[in-house]
């Protein structure tokens, strides 16, 4: 239940959006964001946004799992 | 956005750098979040840690540890005529004698809040939504009621808070718990603060199957350093204040009472009730139903697996007289209910 998907804003107005999943887009809300743009990634929960997705943490983890994986014994 | 796509060759090497750690050590990790036990039966994962690491799946699943009480409070509603509304996981939950899939009435699945209230505006009878689930949804539901509903509107609150459950299971001290992986979406919302309380080693890990292996990864090494601290694997979704404005709007609407868990008796402060502004929408206050427990013996022992005490394949009644057709406990009805996600992926620890 507390599956939460990324997803692209694609349109706002309002507290009213458009995120586009990739194959799938989805009216949500954006009552529980502040400062949300078109183009930011957000996590998607019960129709409603509940936090921006921050790219370079992501590329910064990826980073640390394969610099852990190269690291020998 | 880069995608975390499960790469084999990638987890084993994070699983091989977990079994490096932990050596010959016996260690217990529990995670509280229906979430993660789907990635990690249908990922395989327990099969790629060492088989001395046991992770072990605790109080996560919203629907399992809603109490029959609770349940009974919704069937009753819609037998007296009133639209129930909730999320479909719910609707095949045993309450005393039925379940909301089984009784005669208007039950409606929805996706979110406003479908149902989409509902009430659409007919002319009472609609109450079963509000359902942890931190991760009850900013939701408060978002919309601070939004105003119709006057045939109303919720039974059923939303609970996850670190009081924690807090219980860690002073009983039976699960002999080494350390937990914290729910990613639930820390969306809270942050990692509310965790400090507790003297244990804590990772918040997110969902992909390397996200998870990487939360064990740091949790394990962090038992090994003795070291006891609320780390994070997630943060491109878990920042240190959480989520400022889903946390004021949850609790401008709710504040915690104590409240009985289904498995657990009653745990301090771990409901959230309606403020006074908010009463007007409490459907048990407004159709005037008392909850009632009701001890019923059928073998099943859900109640062990949502402490962490047992696993799904311990219990005799396990994928024989209770499968997901014909469900017995909770655990089994849930998508995210322990027994069902085992179910479902064959997963069995015990031959």
């Amino acid at each position: 239940m507390c599956l939460a998907i990324p997803a692209k804003i694609v349109e706002i107005e309002g507290k009213d959006a458009v995120v586009d999943y990739g194959e799938l887009k989805q009216k949500i809300r954006l009552d529980l964001l502040e400062d949300v743009k078109i183009g930011d990634y957000v996590l998607v929960h019960v129709g409603y946004a509940i936090q921006k997705l921050d790219e370079e943490e992501a590329k910064e983890t990826l980073r640390i799992l394969e610099e852990l994986a190269s690291l020998e014994e | 956005m880069q995608k975390y796509e499960f790469e084999r060759g990638l987890a084993q090497k994070i699983a091989s750098k977990i079994a490096e750690l932990i050596k010959d050590e016996e260690l217990t990790i529990m995670h509280v979040c229906g979430t993660h036990e789907v990635s990690i039966a249908r990922y395989g994962l327990r099969h790629l840690l060492p088989k001395n690491l046991h992770v072990i799946m605790g109080p996560g699943c919203p629907v399992c540890i809603t109490p029959q009480s609770e349940v009974d409070a919704s069937i009753k509603l819609a037998e007296d005529g009133v639209t129930i509304t909730t999320f479909g996981d719910l609707l095949k939950v045993p309450g005393r004698n039925t379940s909301l899939a089984d009784v005669e009435g208007d039950v409606r699945m929805v996706q979110s809040i406003d479908k149902a209230v989409e509902i009430a505006e659409k007919v002319k009878n009472d609609v109450v939504f079963f509000a359902v689930g942890f931190e991760t949804t009850a900013p939701s539901t408060a978002a919309l009621l601070k939004r105003g509903a119709p006057e045939n509107f109303f919720i039974i609150p059923s939303h609970r808070y996850i670190p009081p459950a924690m807090r219980w299971l860690l002073s009983q001290g039976d699960a002999n718990i080494d350390g937990f992986i914290l729910p990613g979406h639930v820390s969306t919302i809270i942050g990692v603060r509310p965790y400090r309380e507790f003297s244990v080693p804590q990772v918040i890990a997110g969902f992909e199957p390397l996200d998870i292996l990487y939360g064990l990864y740091m949790l394990v090494k962090q038992i090994k350093e003795g070291r006891c601290e609320v780390e994070n694997a997630y943060t491109r979704a878990v920042r240190e204040e959480g989520n400022p404005v889903a946390q004021k709007i949850m609790n401008e609407v709710f504040y915690p009472i104590d409240s009985e868990w289904r498995g657990f008796p009653l745990i301090e402060k771990s409901r959230m009730a309606l403020r006074e502004e908010y009463e007007r929408f409490d459907a048990l206050e407004h159709f005037q139903i008392k909850l009632e427990s009701v001890k019923k013996e059928t073998g099943c022992i859900c109640e062990k697996v949502l402490r962490g005490l047992a696993v799904p394949d311990d219990c005799k009644l396990f994928a024989k007289k209770c499968t997901p057709q014909h469900p017995v406990g909770p655990c089994m009805v849930s998508f995210e209910g322990a027994c069902r996600i085992w179910f479902k992926y064959g997963e069995r620890i015990r031959e």
